[in-house]
């Protein structure tokens, strides 16, 4: 295997980490009300991610480092081609990013709703937009013989990338809620189980088509298998979560994300960024990439961190495993001196 | 071809990269052609500009202040865990929820600028992308995943890990921190002075061939050296800022009047720090971008012994000088170590600079350069006196009555702010028109395809998301500064353990919850 080879591989494995992970706490996000109901509701869920939350966006940023690094001209054609949907992204990083640690440094009831809002609409939208994005990339873009990209915004919000969000958001906010049942107890735990039920048999039903679409719109054998885990795993974790078995279900919600991802990266290889209009703009790991000095020093650099942050993100969750229940939550939030 | 000192030679007389070619061919202006319009508001060059500046010098607030304190946090800390003494329990409690407020802000900040090279700069980043990517990929890789990961640990782990393993975390909170302004700071050195490449002929650009000389080149040294101490100035001055207005009201003196000996001491050996590494960088600067230090003088003819003004009243343009006071010899040494140095004129680099980079404007805006390196330079040494004096003022257990004397060392803390945007601004300003020196412009460096329309979109939302960031920040930073430190009471049963086997007690409430 080639370092072109490697690197888009170790760059799928970031995007997959990233969504396994993040993928839940958005969906936490999304369920703020729906299943945190009153204050110290929310507070519990806010609490079964605040730890861990911010390890987990840092995948993003270092898969966006890794594409600039390994694939400039990737990382340069989409980030500049896919601007405003990009700008949406950002906007709800950075307002999510600072919403769990202010809000719990108010003291009103409207500054707390405020930022319940602003949680629920940053981890909503992020969730889907990320969907369209790739559905976009495995798709291909208008890109023209530099590989400047030669569409506008309405290009990106076509059907089969609309649904591919539609998917990503149902599959993150069910992992989200399955991730809830396996760490809170008693009614929090039940309103996340029904609602995982739920939203898991849609999303079966989302997932499904757009894979079916995907497969039609030149899918291949990979492809195939990969789709047909991920409908499993979505399906496993309905009758998991139902069968009151949080853990498997989790690992059922983890493996249906991972496959849907990797789905994406197996289709696309190996090109990273196929043009829709002029051939030769498709951006492949050849053209797209930096030279092999740059790859080389990248995969030492990798090779001996990467465990190193496995290692200690690993550590975090097992230092923060036990369940958290609304009697845990200390009240109030905070008094004024 | 290995390129280590000279950016020079490549770029010049043999003609435009084929790269550069084929986007002259398609239309796209350049640097060389003088277009008038491209000096219109609405281009998206210059909103591009903007934002680049806004939201750099805002995400640079908050940055130092981070690196600044989880340092300090972290030698509280081990202070607690060595002496047990509870003061430095409540200390590290009360710095570490700042720290924790500013620290959110500076990492949602530096996510857009990670994204904008692509987003904003995207030829730039075609450009320099075999070079530039592996330090932000590093940083990534190595920093941020560590500062993140261990800053959760450290805020819900008080009760969960030993207090060793505690006050460790914060530690890798700080080396993280740390690590990550170091390779920042070697992509930008890489910008100011590109070393450890060559030029691939297929398309023009620069091809690492030595990641030691990106990481390690001396200016990269340097500027890393200023920036931190810089940043102990920052927490220092935070730390002594806050201090001071409960040691005013004499309020909780047990846990501000070590806070302010220890932010006084941070003040005092970063100020030093700052004065002495800025002082080298002015002379390597001098070595490598000649134009720059020109500019920061406003000096327009070349001269030995030039001196330096402390104040300048001139035309706008900084073309004519009407009034100013001046210190004979002192640029010279600034630049040179001699008083008698030479110091290159503007004039006379530019027309240098035509005759190896062919025709264009070769001069930075040099009222910002000017005015920027004197607020920058002023901030340094007056916040070495705010140190020094404070120290003085406090021996031995002393407490100054007079009111001013606290009004003035609580508002000390604009001047790293003013310090540390007017360092920015100066060296970046300072290097234009070029993005990466001698080899990249700044007109070339953004995204073809992004219109007017969508970067004046984005300069507009992150300005007001911003500036509403802004208040409420400072209003959190306010109310828990105002809050004081925790009691002891509070403090001590906070770090209190839970039991590895907690099934009786499984609904004791955290210690700490959002």
């Amino acid at each position: 295997m080639d370092l072109n080879t490697l690197w888009f591989w170790l760059i799928a494995v970031l995007w997959t980490g990233y969504f396994v992970l993040e993928g839940f706490d958005f969906g936490v996000g999304a369920l703020l009300r729906l299943v945190g109901r009153d204050e110290r509701g929310k507070r519990v869920l806010i609490n079964t991610i605040g730890p861990v939350w911010d390890g987990n966006e840092v995948w993003v940023i270092t898969a966006g480092g890794a594409m600039f690094a390994a694939f400039p001209e990737w990382y340069a054609t989409l980030f500049s081609g896919f601007y405003l949907p990009l700008l949406a992204i950002l906007v709800c990083l950075i307002i999510r990013g600072v919403a769990f640690e202010y809000r719990a440094k108010g003291t009103t009831d409207r500054w707390r709703a405020n930022w319940d809002r602003a949680i629920l609409v940053t981890s909503i939208l992020p969730a889907f937009l990320w969907g369209v994005a790739f559905g976009n990339i495995i798709s291909g873009v208008p890109l023209d013989v530099d590989h400047e990209f030669a569409g506008t915004v309405l290009d990106l919000l076509n059907p089969f990338a609309l649904l591919m969000g539609l998917t990503t958001l149902l599959l993150f906010v069910t992992h989200g809620a399955v991730f809830l049942s396996l760490k809170t107890t008693l009614e929090v735990r039940d309103r996340a189980r029904k609602l995982a039920v739920t939203l898991g048999s849609a999303t079966v039903v989302s997932l499904a088509a757009v894979l079916i679409w995907r497969q039609f719109r030149g899918g291949n054998t990979g492809t195939a298998g990969l789709a047909v885990l991920s409908v499993v795993g979505a399906v496993a974790a309905v009758m998991l979560t139902r069968a009151g078995r949080d853990g498997w279900a989790f690992t059922a919600t983890a493996v249906a994300v991972l496959t849907l991802v990797a789905g994406w990266f197996v289709g696309l290889f190996p090109n990273v960024l196929p043009s829709t209009t002029e051939v030769l703009g498709t951006l492949d790991i050849h053209n797209a990439a930096s030279s092999p000095y740059t790859l080389t020093l990248m995969s030492w650099v990798a090779l001996f961190f990467v465990p190193f942050v496995l290692g200690y993100q690993a550590w975090t969750y097992w230092v923060f495993r036990k369940r958290i229940g609304t009697k845990q939550i200390p009240m109030p939030v905070h008094t004024d001196h | 071809m290995r390129v280590t000192s000279d950016p020079g030679p490549w770029a010049l007389g043999t003609g435009p990269p084929m790269a550069e070619s084929r986007r002259w061919a398609a239309g796209e202006r350049s640097a060389l052609e003088f277009d008038p319009d491209r000096e219109t508001a609405v281009d998206p060059l210059n909103i591009a500009r903007w934002q680049f500046g806004i939201t750099t010098v805002y995400h640079y607030l908050f940055v130092p202040i981070t690196i600044g304190l989880a340092f300090l946090v972290a030698l509280l800390e081990t202070a607690w865990v060595r002496t047990r003494n509870p003061v430095y329990l409540r200390a590290t409690k009360f710095w570490g929820k700042l720290l924790l407020i500013n620290f959110a802000i500076g990492v949602v900040t530096g996510i857009v600028q990670e994204f904008q090279f692509g987003m904003n700069w995207s030829s730039y980043s075609r450009f320099v992308g075999d070079v530039f990517g592996a330090p932000l990929a590093m940083e990534a890789l190595i920093a941020f995943f560590m500062e993140s990961t261990f800053l959760g640990l450290w805020i819900f782990g008080w009760d969960k890990l030993s207090p060793r393993l505690h006050a460790a975390c914060m530690w890798m909170v700080a080396i993280g921190t740390t690590a990550s302004a170091y390779f920042i700071l070697a992509a930008n050195s890489f910008m100011q002075h590109p070393v450890g490449i060559e030029i691939n002929p297929e398309n023009g650009r620069p091809r690492l061939n030595d990641i030691g000389a990106v990481l390690f080149q001396p200016l990269q040294m340097i500027t890393f050296s200023h920036v931190i101490t810089a940043c102990l100035v920052t927490g220092g001055v935070v730390m002594v800022s806050i201090s001071s207005y409960f040691m005013a009201r004499k309020r909780e003196l047990g846990v501000f009047r070590p806070s302010l000996r220890l932010g006084l001491y941070a003040l005092l050996i970063g100020s030093i720090g700052v004065i002495v590494t800025g002082d080298l960088q002015a002379k390597i600067m001098t070595e490598i971008q000649p134009m720059k230090m020109a500019a920061a003088e406003a000096q327009w003819v070349t001269k030995d012994n030039a001196s330096f003004s402390v104040f300048t009243i001139g035309s706008l343009d900084g073309k004519h000088e009407v009034f100013s006071i001046r210190v004979p010899g002192l640029l010279s040494f600034m630049g040179t170590g001699s008083f008698d140095g030479t110091i290159e004129g503007i004039n006379d680099l530019q027309a240098e600079y035509q005759e190896k980079f062919g025709p264009g404007d070769y001069v930075p805006n040099v009222p910002v350069t000017y005015w920027n390196f004197r607020l920058m330079v002023g901030a340094g040494g007056a916040l070495l006196l705010v140190s020094i004096v404070g120290l003085w003022l406090t021996r031995k257990g002393r407490h100054p009555q007079q009111r001013w004397v606290w009004r003035l060392a609580t508002w000390s803390v604009l001047g790293a702010f003013v310090g540390n945007s007017a360092g920015w601004i100066f060296t970046e300003m300072g290097r234009q028109p070029w993005t990466v020196f001698g080899l990249y412009r700044t007109a070339d460096s953004v995204s073809p395809t992004v219109t007017a329309g969508e970067v004046l979109t984005s300069l507009i939302i992150f300005t007001v998301l911003y500036g509403i960031l802004a208040v409420i920040e400072g209003k959190l930073m306010f109310k828990y500064a105002k809050a004081g430190p925790p009691t002891e009471a509070d403090a001590l049963a906070s770090v209190e353990r839970r039991p590895s086997d907690d099934s009786e007690d499984a609904d004791r409430p955290l210690t700490f919850a959002y």
